[in-house]
């Protein structure tokens, strides 16, 4: 049941990531609705996905490797539908729905058995620290796609060729105030998520920092996006620079997020 | 019934002829009532702007028709009979109907795509309803015009992207900031285009506008103009500071504004954005600029490419326009052929009841000692028996087939039906 639910979230996904590629190309009046529900669709599937493995495992669905690629992409897709309610960013479906397929094609390969959880999880820190940090790391995931974005349109507005995707991207203006807000969303909540962290590191292993694999790149993801802010308020670092960080920023945490999978090293080899 | 285009415009007569036989002000009142006065014209309105006149009517025969309208018309506006004949042009049945969509769809416009042809359309039909000169076909077809002008704006990007230099400016202006209001512009020098494409920025909400010329005079009077600031040439630099959108024509031989002193000014604004429109020849402001982060400049060429490149885009989605008229007219013509078949259905059903009066009357006189009942029976009867004889030709005739002429033709002969048409 609770495959066939993941499963069919993918799929749904999937032909909204089509359409929004489709999109990219050729505008008709029906394409961003047609991703708009194919994502809210799928969004529904998974959401239910993940009540029904919190319910069967008795903890929240985030305790191994397929469990976390999972509910980032679903943090993400609530970031997404959150935004597109209240901004309407034209195209953003295009740039964020390809993340968020590749991230559940990825889920989807990880074997998927609840295991028995673990001694070290079993703290209520469990929910708080990892819900803070996907929703800390989808914000910033979407600010990579903004940024993406504004990449293109500077790129039209700078080669004085407003052409192709021009006429229906955002402005600038707007694609960077995007950009700033969601980063000043995960800022909060990456910061939260590495004090849980430490706090929880000390409840389970004894002492609050040991260095690891995961605490050693967070901590890079953090300095990244403090310099994002920090440049930003003091030296105006904004359009460019600030979307070319938050895609830097980005891929650090997927670089982080997969990498330590690879290498199975440190404390956080569960996830 | 047909529907019948006499018109001119931009391309076959000079404004000298459009103003002649422009239709303004009370002239349009009579003239609409004139011509629908004629015994050639059933029904008609009259489309008048600055670049076209047209008289759309519904004529019986197109010949006599056209020499009445050119006669009204060149008595009408006291035009000489020749120059008329020169510059009209005349359509009538499928011609007239696609040339009046395409009017309105803006494709027989000077600049392709203009939006206000539509909203001329729509008062020209308005005018003609309130003095009650159209009627079935002509009402009818511009309803199907306005819907399918609207359509071909929906559906294609005919109007889409700026094809002049002050909206292609606007338009940029609008994909840096997402909107104008609150924003401050700079006028640095003056001239023509300059001017104009502030007053589009002031249009699309620019707040405040500071003027500087190397006269100070001459800054003050423009800042009058725009509702502005004047300040002194050499202070310009201070103040775009706090400038998002520069207009540039200064008319001086070399760049006024150097890469290292927007670089240094850029700090100043904390890199907050900024739009620089250089329309002087030869160029005022050093190009270089252009590749300093969050500064934009485009200068005249930059500008004249995209309305350039807009205008042809424009052209190719005129293409996909034509397309759509065409699927347009069908559905108009069979509507319009429909209306032919209504009054020989009627004649036929009229000459069927005719025949069952006829017939009734005579039976009652024949056997008066009939019951209420037994008569009701046989009313009832021949009401079916005639019935079910017509109703075949009738559904033939409502049918929409190629040879419906004919078949019209054939019935009636069949029927003996000769009076062409009820009133």
């Amino acid at each position: 049941m609770g495959t066939i639910l993941f499963e069919l979230a993918l799929i749904f996904y999937f032909v909204a990531t089509i359409v929004g590629i489709i999109e990219l190309f050729k505008e008709t009046k029906i394409t961003s609705k047609i991703i708009l529900s194919m994502a809210g669709i799928g969004f529904a599937f998974h959401t239910v996905n993940i009540i029904y493995r919190y319910v069967t495992a008795g903890h929240i669905p985030i305790t191994n490797f397929h469990e976390a690629t999972s509910f980032f992409s679903w943090c993400i897709v609530l970031i997404f539908f959150m935004l597109a309610f209240r901004y309407r960013i034209k195209l953003l479906s295009s740039f964020i729905m390809p993340i968020v397929f590749a991230l559940m094609l990825s889920s989807s390969m990880l074997p998927r058995e609840i295991k028995p959880l673990s001694p070290v999880l079993q703290s209520y820190w469990l929910e708080i620290h990892t819900v803070i940090a996907f929703l800390g790391n989808a914000a910033f995931a979407l600010a990579c796609g903004i940024g993406v974005m504004y990449l293109v349109q500077e790129h039209y507005v700078k080669s004085k060729r407003p052409v192709g995707l021009f006429g229906r991207l955002p402005s600038l203006q707007t694609l960077d105030e995007m950009n700033y807000r969601l980063i000043t969303l995960g800022f909060p909540l990456l910061t939260l998520a590495i004090i849980t962290g430490v706090l929880w590191a000390e409840s389970a292993w004894g002492s609050y920092w040991n260095w690891d694999t995961r605490e050693v790149w967070s901590l890079i993801t953090w300095f990244i996006y403090a310099i994002v802010l920090h440049a930003r308020l003091v030296a105006g670092w904004r359009g460019k620079r600030a979307a070319l960080l938050s895609i830097i920023g980005f891929l650090t945490i997927l670089i982080a997020f997969f990498g330590i999978k690879l290498l199975r090293k440190g404390l956080h080899v569960f996830l | 019934m047909k529907v019948f285009v006499v018109g001119l415009n931009h391309k076959t007569a000079d404004i000298e002829v459009r103003e002649k036989v422009a239709f303004d002000g009370p002239k349009l009142d009579e003239g609409l009532l004139r011509l629908r006065g004629l015994p050639e014209i059933e029904e008609a309105m009259i489309l008048s702007t600055c670049n076209r006149v047209e008289l759309y009517t519904n004529v019986k025969d197109p010949v006599q028709a056209s020499e009445s309208i050119k006669t009204f018309l060149s008595e009408f506006h006291n035009v000489n009979r020749e120059l008329l004949d020169k510059s009209l042009y005349i359509y009538d049945d499928i011609n007239a109907v696609r040339h009046i969509f395409r009017v309105a769809s803006s494709l027989d416009s000077m600049v392709i795509g203009e939006p206000q042809i539509l909203g001329q359309v729509k008062d020209a039909f308005e005018m003609a309803i309130e003095k009650k000169t159209t009627g079935i076909l002509l009402n009818r077809l511009m309803k199907k015009t306005i819907s399918t002008a609207k359509k071909v704006r929906t559906e294609t990007r005919i109007a889409e992207n700026a094809v002049s230099i002050g909206f292609a400016a606007v338009e940029l202006a609008k994909k840096i900031f997402t909107n104008l209001s609150g924003k401050v512009s700079m006028l640095l020098g003056a001239g023509e285009m300059a001017e104009l494409a502030a007053r589009h920025l002031i249009s699309n909400g620019v707040k405040e506008v500071i003027v500087a010329n190397r006269t100070y005079e001459r800054a003050c009077e423009l800042a009058r103009d725009f509702n502005g600031r004047p300040v002194k040439f050499d202070g310009f630099l201070q103040e775009m500071v706090r400038t998002d959108i520069v207009i540039c024509s200064t008319g001086a031989s070399r760049y006024v504004l150097m890469k290292d002193q927007m670089q240094k000014m850029m700090k100043e604004r904390k890199q907050r954005p900024v739009f620089i429109i250089d329309i002087s020849v030869p160029r005022n402001i050093d190009p270089e600029i252009n590749a300093l982060d969050n500064v934009y400049l485009y200068d005249i060429d930059d500008l004249q490419g995209i309305v350039d490149t807009n205008m042809f885009e424009r052209k190719k989605e005129a293409e996909k326009a034509e397309k759509i008229i065409e699927e347009e007219i069908e559905p108009f013509f069979k509507w319009q052929s429909s209306l032919d078949s209504v009054p020989t259905i009627v004649a036929l059903r009229d000459k069927a009841e005719e025949i069952k009066r006829e017939e009734l009357t005579k039976l009652l006189h024949k056997i008066p000692e009939l019951k209420e009942k037994e008569k009701e029976a046989i009313e009832y009867m021949a009401a079916a028996i005639i019935n079910k004889l017509i109703h075949p030709p009738t559904a033939a005739l409502k049918e929409d087939s190629e040879d419906r002429d004919i078949l019209i033709a054939t019935i009636k002969r069949l029927y003996g039906i000769n009076g062409e048409e009820k009133k």
